[in-house]
């Protein structure tokens, strides 16, 4: 495994000009420095977190911060709060199954309410594209988007990038294919956006009736047959296939699907022979992807990008709260 | 209460395409002649100082009967589609009728279906006997063509034009927004913008099998355009029309999930913007309206594809159907026929035009007046109006609903 080096921080602007945002709603809104200075303030989390017990970093405490999922999730809450928690803070969650929403409220009502409590940063999630913004332009705390319907998941595009970058050394002029539900999928356009900003040639593979209208104008080629869409590829991102699609509508059936779709270890032979595959999980083991590569113990990054994960929501609640904590050059 | 004649002096006349100096006499609740030399005695004056002198708009196809937004759009008839009720009932087609007294009049559009359900025919007999103008569909179409054909048929003996909403059900189940780049990068349910022709082409076959007249209350696509372009140019009963968002606003509109741009049908890329607009200085189009839906922010305050579409259009239609003039899109003479003369036709309303006879909706408008679009100080009951912080020029300053002074 090739590590990449850290840029020095004074390749970046000083204090808060490297990451000018009160929120993190998505990559739309970043630069490509941006990503890469918090990629370099994650690789520090890294370190930490793998430095045996001791795992506690104090940095956030006697913040609190809540994470309002008003969409069911187990890794990505859990990752979120894993990160919250080794920074010291205090981390509440909130399930949209035990909350009012249940019983009526509106979203705003209850983003206000959440923001009476006097969060200091809040992680939303929500079934609906756009949701998180709705948030956000209403409550006095950074928020942090966790995936909002279709539209964006830009913790998972950071953490992949950290992931390519960490496996190859760099994460620009790798030609990436991405495979799957790109239609009803946050992770696609987040990933598209940061790749494709990163300087990465991006294509996406799918079948006609999962790939998004006018996709191509963010800056992709588009292909259908698998085997061409993978052909010299660096890296193979698998999207997760959720079952409701395979009921006809999008899809003829999960046999169908797998034939055409799924990940064999001899289509991965069209990418290139050190490519590396990866998935943001949970997986559906012999539909999008055999079980052979998942567990391939060097070319399947998938267990990794679960620990980046945590180490790149740690960056982001640091940075994000920095403002409130008053670090220097922050205001 | 007998109304005094009215004349109305040093006004510019809007009956072709130049204003020209005129006055105008009204008698009886009616237009009695153009530039009168006869002034019957106790005639009350009022000095139009320049201004001009319009029919009233008749706003075909608005969901709400929200006064204050129609007395300072200059609308003087609206006419009402049946989805709030829904009006599929001759009682409540006689309510939303006088809905409007004294100062609106208000013709209410009977359901073509009960419950619009598009399976059974509704009361359509019984409602125009108790005021329905005209029939519609409803915000979506009748997705059964058996049932449409049958509507067109019964609909047209009666003699009333069916309006119809014209999107196909199957390619914009779920969708929120139109196929294209915005759609996909805002992550938003798409359909794509053919849904509109496919409806307008089985309407159009049944069209001409029945002979029944129709009008597409919207049509906001090339494509859909062009097939109405042809079926008139075949000598078919067929009128279209569109409202101000669909001639100025496409489907970047909706960036950052504007809720206030969430439409239906929704907004287009801008090269059917561009044929929307061609289409209007072509003659194609015919009818100008606002579309008034006005929404609260219980219903457009939420993520954009729980929030419903609709706009409070009926404040800025004027406005805006004077920017198609200024920006030469097309003659003054031709903005009026769309905003007053048209619809009056559709609806079978003696009314939309400056000449003798006709009923006496008119409006004053200061054609200068600039000023600014703010949601937040609408007169209509709710501010989602898609052009919020638009500059706009021209606006009524008086009002008379079959002589009667109303603003």
């Amino acid at each position: 495994m090739t590590t990449s080096t850290i840029r020095p921080a004074s390749d970046y602007p000083p204090g808060g000009d490297a990451f000018r945002h009160r929120h993190l709603i998505g990559i739309a809104q970043l630069t490509p420095w941006e990503i890469s200075y918090v990629l370099d303030a994650a690789e520090e989390w890294v370190d930490l977190n793998r430095a045996g017990a001791a795992k506690h970093n104090d940095k956030l405490a006697g913040l609190t911060i809540i994470n309002a999922f008003f969409e069911n999730s187990t890794r990505t809450l859990l990752s979120f709060e894993i990160a919250g928690k080794r920074l010291g803070a205090d981390v509440v969650n909130m399930h949209a199954a035990q909350s009012s929403v249940k019983k009526g409220e509106t979203l705003i009502d209850t983003a206000m309410t959440l923001n009476a409590m006097r969060a200091d940063a809040m992680v939303i999630r929500h079934g609906s594209s756009g949701a998180v913004q709705l948030i956000a332009d209403k409550v006095d705390c950074p928020v942090l988007n966790a995936g909002d319907g279709r539209h964006e998941h830009p913790t998972q595009a950071l953490l992949d990038a950290l992931t390519i970058r960490r496996r190859l050394g760099r994460v620009e002029g790798l030609t990436i294919a991405i495979c799957g539900d790109v239609l009803h999928s946050r992770v696609a356009r987040s990933n598209i956006l940061a790749l494709t900003l990163l300087g990465n040639e991006v294509r996406v593979v799918a079948p006609p009736t999962l790939t998004p209208p006018a996709i191509e104008r963010m800056h992709v080629t588009t292909f259908t047959d698998m085997d061409e869409g993978l052909k010299d590829a660096d890296v193979v991102m698998m999207l997760r296939l959720q079952n409701e699609r395979m009921d006809g509508a999008y899809l003829p059936s999960a046999r169908e699907y797998h034939a055409l779709y799924g990940l064999t270890p001899k289509r991965l032979e069209k990418a290139k022979p050190d490519a590396i595959v990866m998935h943001p999980g949970p997986m559906n083991r012999g539909v999008e992807i055999d079980s052979s590569i998942a567990d391939h113990p060097t070319r399947s990054t998938i267990t990794e990008q679960v620990e980046m994960g945590v180490a790149v929501r740690m960056a982001c609640l640091d940075i994000l709260t920095r403002r409130q904590r008053g670090v220097a050059g922050w205001n | 209460m007998e109304l005094k004649p009215l004349l109305i002096t040093n006004a510019r006349l809007i009956d072709g395409d130049t204003p020209r100096p005129g006055s105008l006499l009204v008698a009886g609740g009616r237009i009695a002649a153009i530039d009168p030399t006869d002034i019957p005695d106790g005639t009350e004056t009022v000095d139009a100082k320049g201004q001009w002198l319009a029919p009233g708009i008749i706003d075909l196809g608005v969901f709400a009967t929200d006064k204050p937004a129609f007395h300072f759009g200059g609308i003087t008839r609206a006419a009402l589609m049946p989805d709030a009720g829904p009006l599929d009932d001759p009682g409540l087609v006689e309510r939303a009728a006088k809905g409007g007294k004294p100062d609106l009049w208000v013709h209410p559009v009977a359901a073509a279906t009960k419950g619009l359900a598009g399976k059974e025919l509704a009361e359509i007999g019984l409602m125009k006997s108790a005021g329905a103008r005209a029939v519609a569909t409803g915000r979506t179409r009748i997705a059964d063509a058996g049932v449409m054909r049958r509507v067109l048929a019964y609909a047209a003996s009666l003699g009333l034009v069916t309006i119809i909403h014209a999107e196909d059900e199957g390619l914009t189940a779920g969708a929120v927004a139109t196929d294209g780049e915005m759609a996909t990068r805002l992550g938003l349910a798409s359909a794509p913008a053919i849904a509109e022709a496919i409806a307008i082409a089985r309407d159009l076959a049944l069209v001409e099998e029945t002979g029944a007249p129709v009008h597409f209350r919207q049509v906001t696509t090339a494509r859909g355009l062009a097939l109405v372009r042809a079926a008139k140019a075949s000598g078919l009963p067929v009128t279209c029309g569109i409202t101000p968002a669909h001639l100025f606003l496409s489907d970047t509109a909706i960036g950052d999930f504007r809720t206030f741009a969430r439409l239906s049908p929704p907004l287009r890329s801008e090269d059917d913007r561009h044929a929307c607009l061609a289409a209007v200085a072509d003659g194609t189009i015919d009818i100008l309206s606002s579309g008034h839906d006005p929404r609260g922010p219980e219903d457009k305050r939420l993520p954009f594809a729980e929030a419903l579409p609709g706009m409070a259009g009926a404040e800025t239609l004027l406005a805006l159907g004077l920017n198609l003039v200024r920006d030469g899109h097309v003659a003054l003479g031709r903005l009026f026929d769309m905003l007053s003369a048209t619809p009056a036709c559709v609806l079978g309303v003696n009314a939309g035009r400056l000449e003798p006879g006709k009923e006496a909706d008119l409006i004053l408008i200061d054609d200068g007046t600039p000023w600014q679009v703010d949601a937040k100080k609408m007169a209509a009951y709710a501010g989602n109006t898609p052009f919020d912080g638009m500059p706009v020029q021209g606006r009524a300053t008086a009002m008379w609903k079959g002589g009667l002074r109303v603003r």
